[in-house]
């Protein structure tokens, strides 16, 4: 595996491969230094044309963590925005000696684009509504532990609710689900589901409450205020009536169900009820896997002929 | 007296095929079709042999970018890639900077077109003042100057009202009004066909449903106001079905088609490469072959590139912010003879004298190969295999989609205006 652009490229048997290796990097985590050498004089170049904390610095502390050397170029502050290209951006730094990019462009395809002019990994943290894979590989992690499903999802039945649409967590997570062997239900009104959806590997629920009983995962995407503007919704309020958690909805799952969205939350439109009193509520383990299965990734792309032995 | 002689080819034209020799005269003018011609002392012989001559192509659709963007291509690497793919005439759309919308820039055009001397360059006029969709061109100012074809090309006329007004006013002006079909609120953002792959990629689609809607709407604005319309790029199998539903009608509605798409599926996007964007864009197979059965029973009237030649680095953008368009004028022909499932006399119809006709250049251009006519004449060898090579095309743009690609069909003269301008597949300009 050279790079990690999308779930696409991965089959079950890669996916349970890495959630496996997540074991031990979760495991690593939990020392009292953890830090391991595996990849000690790598480096591995975050490029982020888009703003993230939170997938920036998971990625950050996953790479330092198997001590990595780690370096944020800052787009903001950089030749970019003196209209340097893209092609230009990434054969420089690659000159200086890079092992891999971590990028993130809010341009679907970027990340694609990238590996025909540098020799280093390429790793997609997020493009456009394209793809997030290490997304559907933490919530992969996360419903493995949370259900206790080391060996795949079959029989298990997920709902992905929202802007599916515009959102590259959907793609990749449907993707990843079904290739786990989960039945997939999309839920969302008309207007925020993609056009040929029908090509998709999922099933489609205009109503929530219809499907809640049934479900063991239910994963809740981020809804934003522009796509009233897109003349998507009529209002939020509207959309928070039919789609948005409530007190009354959660409590219509079954009790081992997990509850998750990947951040950051619109409390009041998809979120209505607290989170911190959903008892199926596994949002922070879902960060906290985070940083252990962008560790898996990084070692399986740059670890070659390493081991995960010795301390740092 | 100079002669050129074309010798041992096979004359094919809308009188058939026979085997002949031409000679053209230096008034520019083809002066004997013979069995033998026997060439004097002086002439310049150009053999033919396994070869058609027939009426030089006209292209209706081609961006040549000159004024405003001549990092991309000129009037003369534009006119050298038309002379090399058979072209003796070209129609520049008007989205140029500052758009042809005006006598002077129509003029400037044309002089940069006689100055390269390869083809003749048919600078086509606005709709509206600066293709924006606002108010009239000076379409009779414009008409009186020559100009023939019209339109807002790489837009459409969106406001239905104002494209009424166009036709009616056109009508005693005996020009022809051609529409990109594209309704815009549809199509905010687009970077493909919305398709099941661009569901899968995350991208915003060109709905089918956006052309083929103003395609609809501008055969009932020709029915209305009984000025023709000529339709460019028809790219779907709804927008063929509509051309040949107003064709039946008896409707002043012409249409053309380009090499690629009839070639080239939007599958091909899957690699996010910006080479494959181009507006309206490559559909499914399903369109695929719907376009190459409207070209054969002839639905479609001409085979039109939409030559838009754009600078590699404006390609190498992500997708949703690189400019639509690709070459196409050193490519058409090869294309239509391996991929088009029509007799050669057909082919060649769609790249001659039916676009000629629908330009205003029947008088020279796509004329029968006789003496007497003026002598713009493609030598074609059909059999010919080549590879495409960025690299070696004229055009001063690289952005071709069928790099790499053999191909079967190429043209090895082009007689311009009496002049051999293609020489053995080689510019002599």
């Amino acid at each position: 595996m050279k790079h990690l652009l999308s779930i696409d490229d991965l089959s079950a048997a890669d996916i349970t491969d890495l959630l496996d290796l997540t074991d031990h990097m979760v495991e690593i985590g939990q020392r009292p230094i953890p830090k391991v050498p595996a990849l000690r004089g790598k480096n591995v170049v975050s490029l982020f044309f888009e703003d993230s904390t939170r997938t920036r610095t998971s990625f950050d502390t996953a790479a330092k963590r198997l001590s990595a050397d780690t370096l944020n170029f800052a787009v903001s502050s950089s030749s970019v925005n003196k209209g340097e290209s893209l092609r230009d951006t990434i054969e420089t730094i690659t000159a200086m000696g890079v092992d891999a990019f971590v990028v993130r462009h809010r341009s679907s395809g970027v990340p694609q684009m990238l590996t025909a002019w540098t020799t280093a990994s390429v790793i997609n943290a997020g493009d456009g509504w394209h793809q997030h894979p290490t997304q559907a590989l933490l919530d992969c992690y996360t419903i493995r532990t949370g259900l206790n499903r080391r060996d795949g999802f079959d029989g298990l039945t997920v709902a992905v609710v929202g802007d599916v649409k515009h959102s590259r967590v959907a793609r990749s997570d449907v993707d990843a689900f079904a290739k786990l062997g989960a039945r997939v239900i999309l839920v969302a009104p008309p207007t925020l589901l993609p056009t040929h959806v029908e090509t998709w590997p999922v099933e489609v629920s205009h109503d929530l409450d219809s499907v809640l009983g049934e479900l063991d995962v239910l994963y809740l995407l981020r809804v934003q205020r522009e796509r009233m503007d897109d003349g998507l919704l009529p209002s939020l309020r509207e959309y928070s009536t039919c789609y948005g958690l409530t007190a009354a909805r959660a409590g219509a799952l079954p009790g081992h169900a997990l509850v998750m969205h990947p951040g950051p939350m619109n409390r009041g439109v998809e979120m209505v009820v607290d989170p911190g009193e959903l008892p199926g509520s596994v949002i922070l383990h879902q960060v906290a896997n985070g940083v252990a299965v962008r560790m898996a990734v990084l070692f399986r792309l740059l670890g070659a002929g390493t081991d995960l032995k010795g301390h740092a | 007296m100079t002669r050129t002689i074309i010798t041992a080819g096979t004359v094919l034209d809308q009188g058939g095929r026979r085997r002949a020799d031409v000679a053209i005269g230096d008034d520019g003018r083809i002066a004997a079709v013979d069995e033998a011609i026997a060439p004097a002392a002086g002439d310049v012989v150009l053999d033919a042999a396994g070869c058609v001559i027939c009426p030089g192509f006209v292209d209706l659709h081609v961006h040549l970018r000159e004024p405003g963007k001549e990092e991309a291509e000129t009037i003369e690497t534009g006119s050298r890639a038309a002379a090399l793919g058979g072209f003796t005439a070209v129609v520049a759309m008007p989205n140029t900077d500052p758009a042809q919308d005006s006598v002077a820039v129509i003029e400037f055009v044309r002089a940069q077109g006689r100055r390269a001397g390869l083809c003749e360059v048919v600078p086509s006029g606005c709709i509206t003042v600066g293709r924006q969709g606002r108010t009239l061109a000076p379409l009779a100012e414009l008409a009186a100057a020559g100009v023939r074809l019209f339109t807002d090309d790489g837009a459409g006329v969106q406001d239905p009202q104002l494209m009424r007004r166009a036709l009616e006013y056109a009508g005693p002006l005996r020009i022809t009004l051609a529409q990109h079909c594209e309704v815009a609120a549809m199509t905010a953002g687009a970077v493909m066909h919305e398709g099941a792959c661009c569901s899968r990629l995350g991208v915003p689609g060109w709905p089918s449903l956006a052309e083929e809607l103003m395609v609809h709407r501008d055969i009932e604005l020709s029915r209305l106001t009984g000025s023709p319309v000529h339709l460019l790029h028809l790219s779907t199998a709804g927008s063929v079905a509509l051309v040949r539903a107003a064709k039946a009608d008896g409707l002043r509605v012409t249409a053309e088609a380009t090499p690629h798409h009839f070639t080239l599926t939007d599958e091909r996007l899957a690699g996010y490469d910006a080479v494959f964007k181009v507006n309206p864009p490559l559909r499914t197979a399903a369109d695929i072959e719907a376009v190459r059965a409207g070209l054969a029973d002839g639905t479609i009237d001409a085979i039109a590139t939409d030559h838009a030649p754009h600078a590699p680095e404006t390609k190498e953008a992500p997708l949703d912010q690189a400019p639509p368009g690709m070459l196409g004028l050193e490519t058409a022909l090869a294309l239509s003879l391996t991929y088009l499932d029509m007799p050669l006399e057909d082919i060649i119809a769609a790249l001659s004298w039916k676009p000629a006709a629908i330009a205003g250049l029947a008088d020279r251009h796509g004329r029968p190969v006789t003496p007497g006519e003026p002598a713009n004449l493609a030598v074609v060898d059909p059999a010919a295999t080549w590879t495409v090579v960025p690299a070696k095309l004229a055009s001063k743009s690289r952005n071709t989609p069928y790099a790499g690609m053999e191909l079967r069909g190429s043209v090895r003269h082009t007689i311009f205006d009496g002049h051999p301008v293609v020489v053995d597949g080689v510019a002599t300009r």
